[in-house]
């Protein structure tokens, strides 16, 4: 017989045995081991991933950051450059001003200097000149100068242009009081009358006169009545004669005072 | 000369007795345990395990992975009892290269245990997939004409099995032992070769049957599974 039921029975138990035995010694523990390597690099692979995603969100941050930061500095330069320009156009602008402004206070101060000197020396000069003037032709002033100015005015009367002559003539007439005569020295009563008739005879009516001593004429005769002259004297000479002489010196000053502007405009254009 | 392992007997008293089926069974499961004893004692979760480890593991998920081929949906269930009948009969079969061992699976009483084994947890893990009624039902499937030839099929697999295994391994160490007598030294070695590989070829068909008698018992007999070999 081939099958030994014992034996059977035996290798029935054995192999159930042998079952229980694997699995506690082999297939548990092995397939337990191979779930915790599964696990463990599963999650470190879920691990590597996240630190990956995390990276390249890190990664992408700072290049932002760097972007960023590379436009905020470009800007940044040329904000500073361009304020650096206008800085220095608006230095330079206003050291060019304050030259100008220097410069031109200074030919201003030159100029007002010179003028001053000038008129100074002018009017020095004018008065030098009419001191002497004034006393060479008072020390010569005589009666018998009177006489020949008397002589002299009484021409000029006749001799007066018909427009003026109407107008004082019609001033005389209307005048409420008489026409005033003054001399420098007292007019003898020969000469007196000489005028008179003079006046009458110029304005064809009988004028009122009254006379004055006046020595500030220095010498010569002046007729006025209401607001109108007619005189001949050194003063009057004098006096016209200072008028145009200040009148040229004025004109003078003026004409430097252009040539000096225009020098002036010429050094700025070389300066830039 | 003897068929059997089972002529040998070690010490007899009464009906109790140990032959050298038993005693090499014994010495197998031992190897098998402590082997795997040794080597489960101090597994590695990390990345670095040792060589046997590796091996344990890639036994291991060979069969699981053999298992969920075969169809049936939760290996590790099952894993347990194919895994032991294919590392039994394996062992077995490689222990051929160690003189003087006789396979206990050369034995018709160790492979008929086995398939008696396999006849009891077909319909047992049949049940506890789809319930009695479930089971009992499929007998009766296409028509309820087929359950007498159902019956048939299901006693002669287990038949087939333990026969199929035992001839396999008896003719191994019995063509051993007769060309030893007939041309020693170099041919027999060849054999043994042989031998090795028909027990692992073996090893593998019974365990893959008795897989795909289980999940044809677990799952809905769309088709009979044919009969084997």
């Amino acid at each position: 017989m081939l099958i030994d039921w014992f034996t059977v029975v035996a290798q029935v138990a054995n192999f159930l045995i042998l079952v229980w035995l694997l699995k506690r010694f082999l297939y548990r523990p092995i397939l337990d081991a191979i779930d915790a390597r599964e696990k463990r690099v599963a999650s470190a692979l879920a691990e590597a991933d996240a630190k990956k995603a995390e990276a390249q969100k890190e990664r992408a941050e700072f290049q932002d950051k760097n972007e960023a930061f590379d436009r905020q500095r470009a800007s940044l330069l040329s904000k500073a450059s361009d304020e650096a320009k206008a800085e220095r156009q608006r230095l330079l602008d206003a050291a060019r001003q304050a030259a100008d402004a220097l410069a031109a206070k200074r030919h201003e101060a030159l100029r007002s200097e010179l003028q001053v000197l000038g008129e100074t020396l002018s009017r020095r000069t004018r008065e030098e000149v009419f001191a002497i003037a004034r006393k060479a032709l008072a020390d010569l002033a005589t009666a018998g100068l009177e006489e020949r100015m008397v002589e002299v005015f009484t021409r000029r009367l006749r001799e007066m242009d018909v427009a003026a002559k109407a107008g004082l003539g019609q001033a005389l007439a209307s005048a409420s009081a008489p026409g005033v005569v003054r001399s420098a020295f007292d007019l003898p009563e020969a000469q007196r009358a000489v005028l008179q008739s003079a006046v009458n005879e110029a304005f064809s009516a009988e004028i009122p006169l009254r006379f004055e001593t006046a020595p500030e004429l220095v010498g010569g005769i002046e007729l006025s009545t209401d607001g109108q002259k007619l005189s001949w004297s050194i003063a009057d000479f004098l006096a016209t004669l200072e008028k145009g002489v200040g009148d040229l010196l004025k004109g003078n000053d003026m004409a430097e005072a252009g040539v000096e502007q225009a020098s002036a405009a010429k050094g700025d254009g070389h300066g830039n | 000369m003897h068929l059997s392992p089972d002529e040998i007997v070690l010490w007899q008293h009464g009906f109790l007795k140990l032959n050298a089926t038993i005693a090499y069974t014994w010495g197998l499961m031992l190897v098998l345990a402590v082997g795997s004893k040794l080597v489960t004692r101090k597994l590695s979760t990390g990345l670095r395990r040792s060589r046997w480890q590796n091996l344990l593991e890639i036994v291991v998920t060979a069969i699981n992975g053999q298992i969920a081929e075969v169809g049936l949906r939760q290996p590790e269930k099952y894993l347990g009892f194919l895994g032991s009948l294919f590392l039994f009969v394996a062992m077995a079969s490689l222990f051929t290269i160690v003189p003087g061992y006789e396979p206990p699976t050369g034995s018709l009483s160790t492979t008929a245990a086995l398939a008696i084994c396999v006849f009891v947890a077909v319909p047992l893990f049949g049940i506890e997939d789809r319930g009695l009624g479930g089971y009992l039902r499929a007998y009766l499937k296409p028509t309820f004409i087929m359950l007498p030839f159902n019956i048939i099929s299901e006693l002669s697999r287990t038949l087939a099995l333990a026969v199929r295994l035992f001839g396999n391994m008896m003719s191994g160490t019995m063509i051993l032992a007769i060309l030893l007598t007939i041309t020693p030294f170099v041919f027999p070695i060849a054999m043994s070769a042989l031998g090795l590989l028909t027990g692992m070829v073996q090893a593998y068909i019974f365990s893959i049957l008795a897989t795909v008698y289980i999940a044809a018992a677990t799952r809905t007999r769309s088709s009979e599974p044919g009969e084997d070999d």
